[in-house]
């Protein structure tokens, strides 16, 4: 066995003043499985950008059988045959489930043109290889198959190419379970075959029935390399973690009373896939975190108690109201007093060309107006003293709010809504990209609107800010709070055991044997 | 599921498009005063044929999820240069075939190059050579005039053997001999790929600037194409006949079912939106309807077809979707 086959050599990647990947050094053998492990942000979709030719790094190499490669787009990657299965799908959903799986080396006749009977039959090949051929018509186009069939579809994509490393990104997050035994099976064939399979999962029963080696990433570093199955559980996510918690956050109120009533009230919360059931309630004062990890249904959580999703099915209380708001609009009324702060502040947050001045003003304009009319006067005051609060950092609030840092950007964002004198605020990753001055100061400031009486839920994809600033922090898997953690349970390794679900019998049957064994080795 | 209604249901638009199309074309040789007959049908498809051409190449374009607002300037430039051009013995008008074929392409490629290296919106790209090319058509010819063969005028605007529109059948094998191959082709299935996921199609490997190019450049083909079809039909150029085009050429692409956010067209049903776009106006035309209350009509069945193709926004469940 080659054990460099796959080599990455001092690879680093800053994207602005944040590291991606940090003098990364790691290598992976033909014929295996290798496992890649971290939070959120450890750098493992950089890493897998970088071998796919989508991300250039800033220095180092990375080196295929002994081989420098030199790649300027994912066509070279391909070519090499360096193939990747992306969480966010790369099919093309106007196209049919053939051309989609041949999609950019369809069979072609003599005079160049698409030969649509052997597309068809290599695209049914490549399905028979995973098992699936009899589930998935060729002829439908990809819009119309539900997200667990294009999920496959994006897997007989990547065999029909024959790789030589293959590396998959939470590829089987949207399988069912059948499937996911399916394609466990296919990733083992290509490992005899003799492909290098990198493997990246949070899935620890996946990663315990399938990896040879795992690798763990932190911070944009590599930290260790090991066996698998050498090192327990509790240990792997030690080393996830391994950092102590800084003291940027303010100190902690004691809990509230009991008799204080909650502000906001859900249960049995159903929509779509994405939410199964959720259970929860916010009390005025509290500030309820949101963990675990990306896509577990947190966005769209946010997104129904704004009344922003359609489907929503379940029992939503706000105040004294027993419906969710009409969105954003509607959630400023008496009834609900409610804000959202948006995940993306560029395009959901701001009106980036337009200044300071106009986008403090924007959301609370119709206090301010008369008969449609908006009060100059008292405009200029409220910016005055949003500024003065928040402590935003502009020369002049007439300059445009793209000029600012991002920090004092986000402080336009939550100012905006803080205008509206909202009584539940719902933040959705509010400190992304911002520095670490400017996220002491949002911290504070949501401890003292908590302290005036707010309810506030707090998405977060950071375990540390989730555990410095919440009362109590709820972890979501799979569509439903999982856990609630407050006080002495309130530690990083509950929070990632929960995100990961691990830690309680409730895995698929045919994992409890694997990971009953892995426990053993640890004792 | 069975073949015929998956057909059925990925095709739903064009059928549609079709369908309506005969309902009309029925309509229209019932009440036209001379009744069924292959001189009427040949100046019902000599009326449509040049719209069908712009419209096929606005198809290309919609395809990538772009526009080209200059089609109908390069149509006009095109047909001032067949004006020119296409006169004198039988080489000196294949040539100039060729030639007017050349500068429609021309600018064609300038647009796709502008569009793809300047990282310039298509619809200002477009709008700005849109004008250009316009600039250089008056410059061609100031005032409308010129010559085009008569004998091939004739030939493409007759009828073939007493029977079927010279002009229809010319359509049909352009679309067989240029669309077809295209469709086929690696560059084609790039086309559909890039306007229903750009970032998709990069992911998977394909060249997407070239396709944009090819469809920009295609698109200027057969904007040429109707150009010199106009030239037989009026047997002169005029530098500014191109605005109301690019408007029709659109709405044709839209009645015909293309997406305009890409991904999704069939260059049948451009076809027949354009047809149908002609078949509102003739039949207004000879019902007595006054002829100032044309766009009213035409205006009226556009957004009725539109309306028919936004179904998708009630079935969207985020509602933040709605402005994506």
């Amino acid at each position: 066995m080659n054990n460099d086959y796959l080599q990455l050599i001092g690879v680093s990647k800053r994207y602005g003043g944040i590291t991606a990947l940090s003098d990364v050094c790691f290598s992976a053998a033909r014929g295996s499985i290798h496992a890649i492990l971290g939070e959120n942000g450890a750098g493992k979709s950089t890493l897998m950008k970088t071998l796919a030719g989508v991300v250039r790094p800033d220095t180092g190499a990375v080196r295929l059988d002994g081989r420098e490669l030199r790649m300027t787009g994912p066509a070279q990657a391909l070519d090499e045959g360096i193939v990747c299965i992306f969480q966010e799908l790369s099919l093309v959903p106007h196209l049919s489930v053939a051309a989609n799986i041949c999609l950019a080396n369809p069979p072609r006749n003599r005079l160049g043109l698409i030969d649509a009977r052997r597309q068809n039959e290599m695209a049914r090949e490549a399905l028979a290889r995973i098992g699936c051929e009899r589930q998935i018509d060729l002829r439908e186009r990809c819009i119309d198959l539900p997200l667990s069939q294009r999920q496959i579809v994006e897997i007989a994509k990547a065999v029909v190419r024959r790789p030589r490393v293959l590396i998959l990104d939470e590829a089987t997050s949207a399988l069912t379970a059948e499937d996911v035994e399916k394609v466990m099976r296919l990733l083992r064939t290509l490992r005899e075959e003799g492909t290098c399979v990198l493997f990246i999962s949070h899935r620890m029963h996946e990663v315990d029935a399938l990896a040879d080696t795992c690798s763990v990433f932190r911070n944009g570093e590599h930290v260790s390399t090991f066996a698998a199955g050498t090192k327990p559980h509790e240990e792997i996510v030690r080393l996830m973690i391994g950092r102590p918690i800084a003291q940027v956050y303010p100190p902690k109120p004691a809990p509230l009373p009991a008799s204080v009533q909650p502000y906001l009230q859900v249960s049995g919360l159903r929509s779509g896939t994405q939410l199964k059931g959720v259970e929860l309630s916010v009390r005025p004062g509290e500030i309820v975190g949101l963990g675990g990890l990306d896509g577990q249904g947190q966005r769209e959580l946010m997104l129904a108690l704004a009344g922003l999703l359609r489907d929503a099915r379940g029992e939503i209380r706000i105040g004294a109201q027993t419906t969710p708001p009409d969105g954003p609009r509607g959630g400023k009324r008496e009834g609900y007093r409610m804000a959202l702060i948006p995940e993306d502040r560029k395009t959901e947050g701001l009106m980036l060309a337009q200044s300071v001045h106009d986008n403090l003003g924007v959301s609370a304009l119709d206090r301010i107006s008369r008969f449609g009319v908006v009060d100059h006067a008292a405009e200029q005051a409220l910016v005055a003293e949003l500024v003065k609060t928040l402590q935003i950092k502009a020369p002049d609030t007439r300059v445009a709010v793209s000029t600012l840092s991002g920090g004092n950007q986000q402080k336009v964002v939550l100012a905006k809504w803080l205008a509206t004198q909202p009584r539940l605020l719902l933040l959705m990753d509010p400190t992304r990209g911002v520095d670490v001055g400017t996220k002491q100061e949002i911290y504070r400031l949501f401890r003292d609107l908590a302290a005036k009486g707010l309810a506030i839920l707090f998405y977060s994809t950071d375990c540390d800010e989730l555990i410095g600033l919440c009362d109590r922090v709820l972890v979501m898997y799979d569509g439903q709070v999982r856990a609630s953690l407050a006080g002495a349970t309130l530690t990083e390794e509950q929070i990632l055991m929960n995100a990961m679900n691990l830690g309680r019998g409730d895995a698929p049957a045919h994992t409890r044997r694997v990971r009953a064994g892995a426990l053993e080795y640890a004792a | 599921m069975n073949a015929a209604s998956l057909h059925l249901r990925h095709h739903a638009r064009t059928l549609l498009a079709l369908g309506l199309l005969g309902v009309l074309l029925l309509a229209f040789l019932a009440i036209h005063p001379r009744g069924a007959s292959a001189a009427v049908l040949t100046a019902w498809s000599n009326q449509g044929v040049a719209l069908a051409l712009v419209a096929i190449g606005q198809t290309l374009v919609v395809l990538t999820s772009g526009i080209d607002i200059s089609i109908g300037a390069i149509m006009a430039l095109s047909n001032c240069v067949a004006s020119t051009l296409v006169q004198g013995d039988p080489t000196q008008v294949a040539l100039g075939v060729a030639a007017v074929l050349l500068v429609g392409t021309l600018c064609g490629v300038t647009n796709g190059l502008i569009i793809v290296y300047a990282r310039i919106q298509p619809i200002v790209a477009t709008l700005a050579t849109g004008t250009i090319y316009t600039g250089i058509a008056l410059l061609v010819r100031p005032t409308p005039g010129g010559e085009v063969d008569a004998g091939l005028s004739d030939a493409m605007t007759g009828t073939l053997g007493d029977l079927v529109p010279t002009s229809l059948v010319v359509l049909g094998l352009v679309v067989l001999l240029v669309w077809e191959p295209l469709r086929r082709s690696l560059t084609g299935r790039t086309l559909f790929a890039l306007g229903s996921a750009e970032q998709a199609a990069y992911m998977s490997g394909l060249s997407v600037d070239r396709a944009k190019i090819v469809a920009y450049a295609t698109a200027g083909l057969f904007a040429a194409m109707g150009g010199l079809f106009l030239g037989f039909q009026t047997a002169s150029g005029d530098a500014a006949i191109g605005l109301p085009y690019t408007l029709n050429s659109v709405a044709a692409v839209v009645l015909g079912g293309a997406a305009l956010s890409g991904g999704a067209a069939s260059v049948l049903g451009t076809i027949a939106g354009a047809f149908l776009l002609r078949t509102i106006g003739s039949l207004m035309f000879f019902t007595g309807v006054p002829p100032l209350a044309q766009p009213l009509f035409e205006g009226l069945v556009l957004i009725c077809a539109v309306a028919l193709g936004a179904t998708r926004l009630l079935r969207i469940r985020n509602r933040l979707e709605i402005f994506r």
